[in-house]
């Protein structure tokens, strides 16, 4: 049973009106668990929209959508949060601003549950959460009772990885995380979606403009185009590709 | 010159569960909830209609949070599912509940003449001004002690991260609508609360005293704002206590343009100046520093 499995999805934007546009015209996609797959394609060619609809906050115009072999195709996103985080381009959409960085976990650790009238906090979480905070290496962690809003779009991005294992993950999608980061930062998000991805075998879908980092992480290799799925390279062969060779896909 | 500021600290008092409130509607949905004109004087005529036809207080406390938290769902639903502005959704529900407390009523005015209320069931002080301060100031107390448990609790959480960034909440299994209806619901309720303290200490409900009340809650939790950026960012608890020193000290400013001499009927228009002059505070300080 395959984590995601994705069947003749189509999508189609403002259908019979003047701006009607066909995001995706007939992806079907099946992905393992444990997968890293990288997804990289022209603007406009259906990245984000795929990811969109497997997170769920987009439904598709035909097709279906399958994950761990539950029909998922008409499930909105605040529901699929049950197997589903995200990391978003913007570093300041993953995390609330106002509240702290403790607090963020704590909604972070209760993602699959009920939110109830009790209050999750104590000693033994403040422990947990510190602990997993001081692996980024950061001084993060002595910082968690300060409002998220205060640290910088690369912090913000490398906690709101961590966050999403704060409870049980089966899929992870990043839509170009590191787009709007310095290049350290930015190697400190990927190397971290790498660790959690081997750690936690988590199925992971990563969209990158950056063709290095698209060779240098993952297992597989989508490339998009026109709302089709132009390559799909696995293993060996992804790795057998030089950079040289990607920028002549484009 | 005593006699304005007790008046001050007691109107406070039963105007603070209505701060609380738009607290809660701020920290939810970034903006002040209109419908707290209607909510507050819908727990005012209930109030008075109930007492009059001998309902014990206590009881009627109860009914009046109720029906606030009605109000709140009617404007919560409007927003969420008709997906009309938040803040218009509550111009039609405090506009309709105009309507609501008229038929409520009876008649634009209720008197509490010789009727029994919340104060009169205690007796701390023989004096009835000191005394109704002290059971106000219990049920506050126990009030803020409410507050800041629920807003530290898991729902809590996600009704602050709610406000404060949707495309998080949506993605952390934060049901967006449902959370925003909660929140309107709790915080109406408190303001149903405070037309419920407020009729029983001035007397009488009536059908005007709700307009322009949502300005005073809205000046006392700026006022806190500012407090808060003085003194260290606190945790919750000590924003909601924050709250209630702000109520106070709104009063308080009203109750020194009366003492000055200051017509009373330019009182909403000192009221409207002065919430100006919070608001205008931040930005003009930092005018000030780059001059």
């Amino acid at each position: 049973m395959e984590t995601i499995s994705l069947n003749h999805i189509r999508k189609v934007f403002n259908q019979g009106k003047a701006n009607e546009i066909t995001a995706l015209e007939e992806v079907s996609l099946q992905i393992g668990k444990g997968e890293f797959v990288v997804v990289i394609g022209a603007n406009g060619s259906g990245k984000t929209t795929l990811l969109n609809i497997i997170g769920g906050s987009e439904m598709p115009t035909e097709g279906s959508v399958h994950i761990n072999g539950a029909d998922v195709t008409q499930t909105p996103d605040y529901q699929r949060s049950q197997w589903v985080a995200r990391v978003f381009q913007n570093p300041n959409y993953g995390t609330a601003p106002d509240l702290t960085i403790l607090d963020n976990f704590r909604l972070a650790a209760i993602r699959t549950r009920a939110k109830k009238l009790t209050i999750g906090i104590n000693a033994a979480f403040r422990k947990t959460v510190r602990a997993r905070i001081e692996t980024l290496g950061m001084g993060l962690e002595n910082k968690i009772d300060q409002p998220i809003g205060s640290l910088s779009g690369g912090q913000r991005q490398a906690l709101t990885l961590l966050m999403s294992v704060m409870d049980s993950t089966d899929i992870l999608l990043l839509d170009e995380p590191t787009a709007a980061l310095d290049p350290r930062s930015a190697l400190v998000v990927l190397n971290l979606a790498d660790k959690l991805n081997r750690e936690y075998k988590i199925t992971t879908m990563l969209i990158t403009h950056n063709l290095k980092d698209a060779q240098q992480f993952g297992t597989r290799l989508i490339q998009f185009h026109e709302g089709r799925i132009l390559r799909d390279l696995t293993g060996e062969s992804k790795r057998k590709f030089q950079l040289a060779d990607m920028y002549d896909w484009f | 010159m005593s006699q304005f500021y007790l008046t001050a600290l007691q109107l406070a008092l039963c105007l603070s569960p209505m701060a609380m409130g738009i607290f809660i509607t701020m920290k939810v949905f970034n903006i002040p909830d209109i419908t707290t004109d209607g909510s507050y004087t819908l727990g005012a005529s209930l109030t008075a209609v109930l007492l009059t036809h001998h309902w014990p207080a206590l009881a009627t406390l109860p009914v009046c949070m109720l029906a606030g938290s009605l109000a709140g769902v009617c404007t919560g639903l409007i927003h969420t599912k008709l997906r009309i502005d938040a803040l218009l959704a509550g111009i039609l529900v405090m506009t309709g509940l105009y309507s609501v407390n008229l038929i409520v009523m009876g008649r634009s005015n209720i008197p509490l003449i010789n009727i029994p209320v919340l104060f009169s069931y205690f007796s701390f002080f023989t004096d009835d001004v000191y005394n109704q301060l002290v059971v106000s100031l219990l049920l506050v107390i126990l009030l803020i002690f409410l507050l800041n448990y629920l807003l530290r609790t898991d729902f809590g959480i996600a009704m602050r991260a709610t406000g404060n960034n949707p495309f998080m909440t949506k993605a952390l299994g934060i049901n967006n609508d449902s959370t925003k209806i909660v929140g309107l619901a709790i915080a109406n309720a408190f303001t149903g609360l405070s037309g419920y303290l407020v009729s029983q200490y001035q007397g009488f409900a009536d059908i005007s005293m709700g307009i322009g009340i949502v300005i005073t809650g809205l000046g006392s939790v700026l006022i806190a704002d500012v407090l808060r950026k003085w003194l260290s960012p606190g945790g919750i608890g000590t924003q909601i206590i924050l709250v209630v020193a702000g109520s106070f000290l709104f009063q308080l400013a009203l109750a020194f343009t009366l003492a000055v001499g200051i017509d009373p009927n330019l009182l909403k228009l000192v009221t409207a100046i002065f919430v100006l002059l919070i608001v205008a505070l931040p930005a003009a300080s930092k005018q000030l520093v780059r001059n």
